[in-house]
């Protein structure tokens, strides 16, 4: 392990890097990974990682195997996973749901494959370091370290040439160079907007010299969404380039992480991170001799979604509530302490260290011509595979849903794919085969969002899902507006008078003209974009709607005042159901046929998953 | 210069010009709610928060609010198309959909901004029906009622209070459906540092800050057979009642005002001018005490009793500088129910003083622990300009076709110096007429002192007073006032004298003053009102007032004599700064 | 103070070990003469609080608002408005169900619905004996394992109605 000592220039960071290598080469021939992200640790790795350990020093090799714990591999799924790499063969073995009484058998083995453990396939590849792979859905570019490096050692993220584009920027480029070539690369906000990075770095880069902020916006607060989170802990140090970089282009000498307080580990990390890059001179003064100062500080979120909204960002830096106001002026123009100020995301800046390196022209070949690049989705609900999915923009819905998520979990039918959070719509078995960027997107009624992507079956029902929604937004409306202040809970109020058989036709009506209403004169982009959730399923789903208010049914089964549950005559009178009932409405006598007192009965079903005979029927 | 057209009629407007003024400029009026501009002050609340103003704009894919979007050149908007007026409708329609429809027994029945625009918009039926908010009505305090439930979240009272005030005790709290403006904790106004001023009151559009109503007190005090009534009016009301009644603003009414308050059934109708006559008598001689040990300068006035409570809440190390001397409201009842009781041989317990201010701290002031010697309050009852206007109109009395009348010796007798007390700058340059008079070996001849005058937040001058130099300095509205007073503790300025008064531009802007709907050139036609009131007057310097000199001579003493200060003078209390 | 203007909690005075820590980390912040940047620490300053203190009382606001020179309506206008701040004290155990959208179509609601029924409170509330509150979580990441129960530091992941007891059982 080299000390850290401060860089000088940008040769005795190459130097490093190539002596880094070399030490690679000669160190322990085989590397087991260890995916220690929030949600590894949750889904119990600790133990996994515990018993390789200790298995590896009472089979005494300590000198064929090293262990390194990295951040999320994406194949969460199948958490704990770990990667047990080769030097020699750079031949990877991906084992997933490891148990630490496996950890005899994989020490063993080594980097032939352990019987009897679960073998995961590696279906990505890396663009920066490979061709193309047509057979091959995902392409990691932002999750290029991320499940690989050790994101608490700089080493490891410099021996993958981390801070060579930082390097190569400060003492070779213009700031304008590197505007340029980020507008070159058409690299779009990857928040939400799809904003194009380049064209707001030029804003800010226009701005009179003098105090100006670049802010990282790390306040994923898409309930669905957790590709920054991964980043942040599987690879602080690339967001940390990306800064300087962005910092660089707009002549800004400080930056700021605002993250979230429910992240606990990026935020350890992260402040790891920045304090390395500060010992190694990275950060700082006079970066590698450059002249250019740039440094880092973390604030903290406290637990509100509109603070991912970048004004609302802002006046929580300062100390505010986190409420948006209107622009312009633009945080471009006028950010945080009134200065000039960019706000990027952490998944659109960890795009940019690549296209630093790669250049315009490659990143340009990734992605759609309208959007370069790949995005980042956070898999989950009723799909087998539930993961972290990097795909070049452009790809279908079908291809990460049933392709790399391998289809629908427990044998039921896909009903709908939702994307884009709170903001987005809600897609059925006809968008699948639309190629995914930010236009197509809102021209089928949703949004890219940050990128979570929630799969559902048959079993969920759409109007309860935009009540879901609704339900979100009404917790995490600043309540500046009077649109989305009153307008969302009177929204919400009519999909609950849907979900429980009391609306009419016209409040169908109502619901969309208000919707319209919301979209057209909210102040900030989150309240715009509220009502969509509502229009999407009322669009693609109407029949649902028109069940709830017509027939008086919800066909999925799941709003619990249209839902009835009676007992059949298969009943034997067990008494099962009857002792637990939670709230005492069913009777019988022992060995006669039970009765469910609809007045009293609260829908929990709990009488149906405690008969054995099958007698509770649901309607 | 920027060239955009509004309803297809082409205007010409500076840059940085909001569509709303472009508009204006036109004679396009746009309604707002929750947009909020006083113009003499610097002070707009630009929330853009209501978006009751949202117009369409050509190219533009949502509606823009005209309040806080820049006009640009070429731009097209169109201020009444479908598009715009459903949404504005909806927006009040959701507005009302949370509000109480109580209007007929609301304090703003008629003097309501957002029941002015239902009505406009001819909103018959609300269509968003659904939960309304549930909040306590606050009434644990004198001057003000503050209702939660009919708060629509325009912040207009927060940029009051915390923007132009610096009092800072209304903040929005919660979020979503929740959110409201409230004072910390949600705790009563009584338990903060509210400062009563009722700027919130002036600033709210609807009735959810109101100021607390005692007319029917005096309805029964008016009606009590043995009580003997006197009442008291402020300088400022004179120059803005006749505004309730349709009197162009700057009107003077005196007369009128005197002649409805007898007819109402007083039995003295006497004027705070005399008392403000008799607080230079007492001020004036502390500034000549201090002005000669030159200790404990500056001296600060402390006749508005919203900046008493503002320093001693907010500026407890400066607790010792302001004057002792009791606000003329005060002194008006101290004397009334000694010397003018024991004149006219009425027992005190059984006289009652009602006051009419231009002021809602005026009546927290009233009911401070401090001002009921012997359980005795000096002042009984306060109302404000608008509640008198209120009562004159309830009791059927002609206003207009009144005959002038005149208020009643010898607590009605006063000088040009008193009636100035009513802007800012008038006590300071009372103050100095007096004091160049007693410093000076002769009578002063010019009784302008203009460099004190004006309307603007903080004025600083060098006054001779009989041959020696007077550092003076003149705040009105509190955040003025904090400015001039964080500049004197980091000893940035040096004064000898200085007024404050906690309302921009002094009493003729005070929380119970007819509302200027944000027209702060009514404050200027008011102030000048009283300057005219002043230059009219034979007798202009307050030391000059018979009245005041027998009073003195009869029952007083000299000025700062022991019975002046047991009866005139009061003492301050810290209080915590939250 | 000679007269205070309210009744106030005495959490600050209670707790002095607590209160030193406070002082002494708002007494390290770089603030400066720039009341409007110092008000850049409130957020980070608040969070420093309700880690000593458990949560935000009054005494708590009022001492922070103080060395920060911004009014205590400012700083309760912030906390009430992020969820992460609380002035009330939480039990010794913090069950929050995340209601992110992957454990909500898992079955979150069902999760809810079981703690409310053995705990006999509400989302938001304490129980009596200030042993147990029950509150949502935003979403933490952690989708994989939807639904997801945190106690406190500790994650649940894949819970089910049944699992709730158990959990119960573990805050020991």
């Amino acid at each position: 392990m080299s000390t850290i000592t401060p860089l000088k220039d940008r040769d005795a960071l190459s130097t490093w890097a190539a002596d880094l290598k070399t030490e690679r080469a000669s160190g322990a021939p085989v590397v087991i990974r260890v995916s220690m992200g929030t949600c590894g640790i949750a889904a119990k790795t600790t133990p996994v990682l515990e018993a390789l350990q200790s298995e590896i020093r009472s089979q005494q090799k300590e000198s064929q195997i090293e262990i390194v714990q990295t951040g999320c591999m994406g194949l969460c799924h199948s958490e704990p996973t770990i990667e047990v790499y080769d030097r020699q063969t750079q031949q990877s073995i991906f084992y997933g749901n490891v148990k630490p009484e496996q950890a005899p058998t994989l020490i063993r083995e080594e980097s032939s494959q352990a019987f009897g453990v679960d073998v995961l396939t590696q279906n990505w590849y890396r663009p920066e370091e490979t061709d193309a792979d047509v057979e091959t859905a995902q392409a990691r570019i932002v999750l290029r370290n991320t499940g690989r490096i050790d994101p608490e050692s700089i080493a490891d993220y410099v021996g993958t040439q981390g801070y060579a584009a930082l390097a190569n920027v400060v003492t070779t480029m213009q700031p304008d160079e590197v505007t340029q070539t980020m507008i070159d690369a058409g690299l779009r906000g990857r928040g939400g907007g799809g904003f194009p990075t380049g064209v707001k770095w030029q804003f800010a880069a226009k701005q009179p010299a003098g105090e100006k902020y670049v802010i990282c916006n790390a306040d994923e607060g898409d309930p669905g969404a957790f590709m920054d989170r991964a980043v942040l802990e599987g690879d602080p140090h690339a967001v940390l380039e990306a800064m300087a970089i962005s910092g660089f282009a707009i002549g800004a000498a400080q930056g700021v992480v605002y993250i979230r307080a429910e992240y606990p580990l990026a935020i350890e990390r992260l402040e790891l991170a920045i304090q390395q890059a500060r010992d190694c001179g990275l950060l700082g003064t006079n970066i590698l001799g450059s002249g250019f100062d740039f440094d880092i500080e973390l604030k903290y979120g406290a637990g509100a979604f509109v603070c991912g909204e970048e004004t609302a960002l802002i006046h929580s830096i300062e100390g505010l509530r986190g409420e948006p106001i209107f622009k312009p002026p633009f945080p471009a123009v006028e950010g945080l302490w009134e200065k000039p100020t960019i706000v990027n995301n952490v998944e659109t800046l960890a795009n940019i260290c690549a296209i630093m390196r790669r250049g315009a022209k490659w990143f340009r070949q990734i992605g759609t011509e309208k959007c370069p690049g790949t995005k980042v989705f956070a898999l989950a609900g009723k799909v087998k595979r539930v993961g972290l999915v990097e795909v070049p923009m452009g790809t279908t819905l079908r291809d990460i849903i049933f392709g790399v998520g391998q289809g629908i979990a427990n044998d039921r039918a896909f009903k709908a794919v939702q994307t884009g959070g709170p903001s987005g719509g809600c897609l059925k078995t006809e968008d699948l085969d639309t190629p995914i960027d930010y236009e197509s997107l809102r021209a089928l009624g949703s949004m890219m969002g940050s990128g979570g992507m929630i799969v559902m079956d048959e079993d969920d029902c759409m109007v309860n899902i935009a009540k879901y929604f609704l339900e979100f937004t009404l917790d995490e409306s600043c309540g500046r507006c009077t649109p989305c202040r009153i307008g969302n809970k009177r929204l919400h109020e009519m999909l609950v008078k849907v979900c429980s058989g009391r609306a009419d036709m016209r409040t169908l009506e109502k619901l969309r003209q208000l919707s319209d209403t919301i979209k057209d004169t909210s102040l900030c982009g989150l309240g715009q974009t509220s009502p969509n959730p509502v229009l999407s399923t009322l669009r693609q789903f109407r029949r649902e709607y028109l069940d709830h208010v017509m027939n008086h049914k919800c066909t999925a089964g799941v709003c619990s005042a249209l839902v009835r549950y009676d007992i059949n005559e298969r009943c034997v009178g067990c008494t099962l159901c009857a002792r637990n009932c939670p709230v005492s409405c069913i009777t019988g006598a022992p060995k006669e046929h039970h009765e469910i007192d609809q007045e009293r009965c609260i829908k929990c079903g709990v009488c149906q998953q405690a008969c054995k005979f099958h007698a509770v029927d649901k309607h | 210069m920027i060239k955009l057209s509004v309803n297809n009629r082409d205007v010409e407007v500076p840059e940085g010009t909001s569509i709303l003024d472009a508009a204006g400029e036109l004679g396009i009026k746009v309604p707002t709610l929750c947009h909020f501009k006083l113009d003499d002050f610097d002070i707009e609340n630009k929330a853009g928060s209501c978006r009751v103003c949202v117009v369409e704009v050509e190219g533009r894919p949502t509606l823009a609010p005209s309040c806080c979007t820049p006009a640009t050149d070429g731009m097209k908007v169109k201020t009444n198309s479908v598009r715009a007026i459903n949404a504005r409708r909806s927006m009040l329609d959701l507005l009302l959909s949370n509000h109480p429809k109580d209007c007929l027994t609301c304090q703003r029945n008629l003097d309501c901004e957002l029941q002015r625009l239902a009505g406009e918009m001819g909103l018959h039926q609300i269509l968003f029906e659904g939960e309304q908010m549930e909040h306590e009505v606050d009434r644990a305090n004198q001057s003000i009622v503050r209702d939660p439930n009919k708060c629509i979240m325009c912040r207009r009272c927060e940029t009051a209070c915390n923007v132009m005030q610096t009092v800072g005790i209304l903040s929005a709290v919660d979020r979503g459906f929740d959110a409201v403006v409230m004072p910390t904790s949600k705790r009563s106004l009584d338990d903060t540092k509210c400062t009563f001023c009722g700027q919130c009151v002036q600033a709210c559009p609807t009735g959810a800050l109101t100021a607390v109503n005692r007319s029917y007190d005096v309805w029964r005090g008016l009606n009590h057979p043995a009580k003997f009534k006197v009442v008291q009016t402020a300088p400022a009301v004179r120059v803005a009642l006749g505004e309730a009644f349709g009197m162009a603003p700057g009107s003077v009414s005196t007369g009128k005002m005197v002649a409805a308050l007898r007819k109402l059934g007083f039995d003295r109708v006497f004027d705070t001018d005399f008392a403000a006559d008799l607080t230079i008598m007492e001020e004036t001689t502390e500034l000549i005490g201090r002005l000669t040990s030159g200790e404990n300068l500056p001296i600060l006035t402390s006749c508005c009793p919203g900046w008493v409570k503002f320093f001693e809440h907010q500026f407890p190390d400066l607790i010792n500088i302001p004057s002792t001397a009791k606000s003329p409201q005060q002194m008006f009842g101290a004397i009334a129910k000694t010397y003018y009781a024991e004149k006219a041989g009425i027992a005190p317990d059984n006289m009652l003083v009602a006051s009419v201010m231009p002021c809602l701290a005026k009546k927290y002031e009233a009911a401070r622990d401090e001002f009921a010697p012997n359980g005795i309050r000096d002042v009984d009852i306060v109302i404000s300009t608008r509640e008198l206007a209120n009562m004159i109109k309830e009791a059927g009395i002609q206003f207009m076709d009144l005959d002038e009348s005149d208020f009643d010796n010898p607590l009605g007798e006063s000088t040009g110096a008193g009636v100035i007390f009513g802007a800012t700058g008038g006590v300071l340059e009372a103050a100095l007429r007096t004091a160049a008079d007693w410093l000076s070996d002769e009578p002063i001849e010019d009784v302008d002192f203009t460099a004190v005058r004006g309307l603007s937040g903080i004025r600083e001058a060098t006054v001779t007073v009989a041959g020696k130099d007077v550092r003076v300095a003149i705040a009105s509205g509190l955040g003025n006032a904090r400015n001039l007073l964080e500049k004197i503790q980091k000893g940035e300025a040096e004064y000898e004298a200085i007024e404050i008064m906690a309302c921009p531009g002094g009493c003729i802007n005070g929380g119970g003053q007819p509302s200027i709907k944000g027209d702060t050139s009514i404050l200027e036609k008011r102030r000048q009102a009283l300057y005219v009131i002043d230059g009219d007057k034979a007798i202009r310097k307050s030391h000059e007032n018979p009245s005041i000199q027998k009073l003195y001579k009869e029952f007083l003493g000299q000025p700062g004599s022991e019975r002046a200060h047991k009866l005139l003078h009061t003492h301050y209390t810290e209080r915590e700064n939250a | 103070m000679s007269t205070t203007c309210c009744e106030r909690d005495t959490v600050i005075d209670d707790q002095p070990e607590a209160r030193q820590t406070l002082d002494t980390y708002l007494d390290s912040l770089p603030l400066t003469d720039d009341s409007t940047r110092n008000r850049g620490f409130l957020i980070q300053s608040l969070h420093k609080a309700q880690d000593l203190f458990g949560y935000l009382p009054e005494s708590v606001q009022l001492l922070v608002a103080n060395k920060l020179g911004i009014h205590l309506s400012q700083v309760y206008g912030v906390i009430s408005f992020y969820s992460f701040f609380s002035d009330t004290p939480s039990g010794e155990f913090r069950i929050n169900v995340c209601t992110g959208t992957a454990c909500f179509v898992k079955g979150a609601g069902k999760i809810v619905e079981e703690f409310t029924r053995l705990l006999g409170i509400d989302e938001g509330e304490t129980t009596g004996d200030m042993r147990f509150s029950l509150g949502g979580l935003r979403c933490v990441g952690a989708c994989s394992l939807a639904p997801v129960v945190m106690v406190n530091e500790r994650v649940y992941g894949n819970v089910t109605p049944e699992m709730v007891p158990e959990i119960l059982n573990d805050c020991e």
